[in-house]
C-alpha cells in the first residue's frame, strides 16, 4: 500500500556563523492514505521546519521525503496543500477571493475554483460572507474559510500547522468538532500539528510525539476510539489515561525530578 | 459614519476659516499701514489682477499643467517600473540602488542647464527633468512596499507552491499600493515645483509668467502666479487622493464595517 507521506531518516541542522544548531535528528515516520496523524512535541521541537522541508521551503541535510511514493526534489513546492496557525487571508481580496487565488495556484482552471469556492461557502453556512473582506470576519471564521481552502485544494495530502492555536478556547472546541465532521465526510490523508493534547486525541488516528531539539520521534500512539467522533469523548477513561500518559512524555525531565 | 464622503463640513471647518481670517487680517494691516503694492499687494489687489490677466494666465496655466502632467505620469511609470525590476533581480538591486540615490543628488538648476545643452530649448529637457525629479519617490516608496510583505502570508503562498511570479503579481505587488500612493503625493508636489522651475528655460509656462512679472516689479501679477500654482498642486494631489481611495477600497470598506 502506497503512503500519502513518507518521512524517512531525516535531519536538519541550521548553521549561523559558526553556531550550528540541530533541530530534526533522523526522524522518520509516515501517513497512510486516508489517515489523519498529529505531530505533538514540546514548543521548539522543530515541527514548523518539518512542515518547511515537506513543503519545499528548506533542504533536509540527510534522509528522504516522499509524497504519495514519489520522492521530492530539494525544494519542490505545491505538492502539498497547507493550513498554517494564522489565517493568512489576503486582505484585498474577499472570502471568496482567497479560495479562488489558493486553487488556480494549485493549478485549478479559473471558472472551476470559482464554483467550487461558492458551493462550499455554501455548504459551510458562509454563503452572505462570500463577497466580503476577511477583516469583517471573527477569527474562528477566518480559520473556517482559510481550512475550506486547504479542504479545496486538489494535492492528496493536507498539511495543518497548529490552525487553532492562535483561538480561544470555546472557538477551538467548536472548530475541532466542526473540522472533525468535515473531515470524517471523505478521509483525506492529514498531517496535523498542535500543542493540544485533547485536540491531538479528538481527532487523529494516529499521534507521533516528538522529543524537544533535536527532535525524534519518541512514541507512537494509535488512538482506538471509533468513529464519527464528538465530544463525548472527554468523559472516557481511556481518553485520560492517554492523555496523562503523552503529558509525561511530554513534560520535561529537570521538572520531574520533583522537589528533591 | 461619514468615512466615504469626500466633503465633511466637520473637517473642512477649522481651515476654511483660519485661512479666511488670515485673508482677512492681510487686507487690513495692508489697507492700514498703506504698504505700496509692488512690496505686498492686498488680497483685493491681487484678485483684480487676477480678473485682467485671466485669458493669458489660463495659457500659461495649462502650458504647466501638462507637461507636470506628462512629467509625473512618464516618472512615476518609471520609478514603478524600476523598483519591480530592482526587486525582482537581487544583483541588479545591489548594482544600481547606490545609483539612484546618486541621481537626487545633482542639483535640479544644475541639471536643467545641462539638459538644455545637450537637448536644445524644446520641451524635451523639461521633461527629462521632471521625469529624474519623479521616478525617485515613487521608486523608493514602491521597494519598500515591495520589501514589506506580511512573512505569514509570504510563508503561506510558498507553501501552498506559488511561483515567484505568483508571489509578486498576486501578494507583494497588491501589498505594496499605499506605499505606491504615498510616493506619488511626494512626486506630484516635487513634479509641480521642478516644472516651474525648469520654465525659466521655456517660452510659455506660470514660471515665465512669475519670471516676468518679478522682473516688471508686477508684484500683484506675482501673487496671482503663486496662487495659481497652489491650485494645481491642489487639484493634483485631490486626484491622487480620490483615485487611492478608489483602489484601496477593501481598507476603508473594512474601517466601515468595523465601526457599525
Amino acid at each position: 500500500m502506497t503512503h500519502a507521506l513518507d518521512v524517512v531518516g531525516v535531519s536538519k541542522t541550521f548553521a549561523s556563523g559558526r553556531t550550528s544548531k540541530a533541530v530534526l535528528d533522523d526522524v522518520s515516520f509516515h501517513v497512510k492514505e486516508g489517515e489523519f496523524v498529529s505531530l505533538i512535541g514540546p514548543s521548539g521541537s522543530g515541527k514548523s521546519t518539518l512542515f518547511h522541508l515537506i513543503g519545499g521551503l528548506e533542504k533536509a541535510n540527510a534522509g528522504e521525503i516522499r509524497i504519495g511514493s514519489r520522492r521530492i526534489a530539494p525544494l519542490e513546492r505545491g505538492l502539498i496543500s497547507y493550513m498554517p496557525q494564522h489565517a493568512s487571508l489576503l486582505p484585498w481580496l474577499s472570502v471568496a477571493g482567497n479560495i479562488e487565488m489558493a486553487l488556480e495556484i494549485a493549478g485549478i482552471d479559473r471558472m472551476e475554483a470559482r464554483q467550487s469556492a461558492r458551493q462550499w461557502l455554501a455548504r459551510i453556512g458562509l454563503e452572505r460572507d462570500a463577497d466580503s473582506y476577511p477583516h469583517a470576519l471573527s477569527g474562528g471564521m477566518q480559520q473556517r474559510v482559510s481550512f475550506l481552502r486547504a479542504l479545496l485544494s486538489p494535492q492528496p495530502l493536507m498539511c495543518l500547522d497548529e490552525p487553532f492555536g492562535s483561538l480561544d478556547a470555546l472557538t477551538r472546541q467548536h472548530m475541532q468538532t466542526w473540522l472533525l465532521s468535515l473531515w470524517e465526510e471523505d478521509r483525506r490523508s492529514v498531517l496535523f500539528i498542535t500543542h493540544s493534547i485533547e485536540e491531538a486525541l479528538l481527532l487523529s488516528d494516529r499521534i507521533l510525539v516528538l522529543s524537544t531539539a533535536p527532535a525524534k520521534v519518541i512514541r507512537e500512539i494509535m488512538v482506538p476510539f471509533p468513529r464519527p467522533r464528538g465530544e463525548q469523548l472527554w468523559s472516557d477513561p481511556v481518553f485520560n489515561e492517554l492523555k496523562r500518559e503523552i503529558y509525561s512524555l511530554l513534560t520535561p525531565a529537570e521538572s520531574k525530578g520533583g522537589h528533591s | 459614519m461619514g468615512n466615504r464622503r469626500w466633503f465633511s463640513l466637520r473637517k473642512a471647518g477649522p481651515p476654511v476659516v483660519v485661512l479666511a481670517s488670515l485673508i482677512v487680517i492681510w487686507q487690513a494691516a495692508v489697507r492700514l499701514m498703506g504698504v505700496e503694492e509692488y512690496i505686498l499687494p492686498s488680497p483685493l489687489d491681487i484678485a483684480r489682477e487676477f480678473v485682467s490677466v485671466a485669458p493669458r494666465l489660463f495659457e500659461h496655466a495649462s502650458a504647466t499643467l501638462g507637461i507636470t502632467l506628462l512629467g509625473f505620469a512618464a516618472g512615476s511609470a518609471a520609478g514603478l517600473l524600476l523598483a519591480a525590476l530592482l526587486h525582482l533581480v537581487p544583483w541588479v538591486k545591489a548594482g544600481f540602488y547606490p545609483l539612484l540615490v546618486l541621481t537626487q543628488n545633482v542639483p535640479v538648476f544644475v541639471l536643467i542647464n545641462l539638459f538644455v545643452i545637450w537637448f536644445g530649448f524644446g520641451m524635451l529637457p523639461r521633461l527629462l527633468l521632471l521625469m529624474l525629479v519623479c521616478f525617485f519617490p515613487v521608486a523608493v516608496a514602491m521597494l519598500t512596499g515591495l520589501t514589506q510583505a506580511d512573512p505569514k502570508l509570504v510563508n503561506y503562498m510558498k507553501m501552498i507552491g506559488a511561483t515567484k511570479g505568483q508571489l509578486f503579481w498576486r501578494l507583494e505587488l497588491p501589498g505594496s499600493i499605499s506605499y505606491l500612493f504615498s510616493g506619488l503625493k511626494i512626486a506630484a508636489s516635487y513634479s509641480v515645483i521642478s516644472a516651474i522651475y525648469a520654465e525659466s528655460t521655456a517660452d510659455k509656462g506660470l514660471g515665465k509668467f512669475i519670471q516676468l512679472a518679478s522682473n516688471g516689479w508686477q508684484t500683484s501679477r506675482v501673487f496671482v502666479g503663486i496662487v495659481t500654482i497652489i491650485a494645481i498642486s491642489l487639484l493634483l494631489f485631490g486626484l491622487i487622493t480620490a483615485a487611492e481611495r478608489m483602489m484601496i477600497r477593501w481598507r476603508v470598506r473594512s474601517e466601515e464595517e468595523a465601526g457599525r
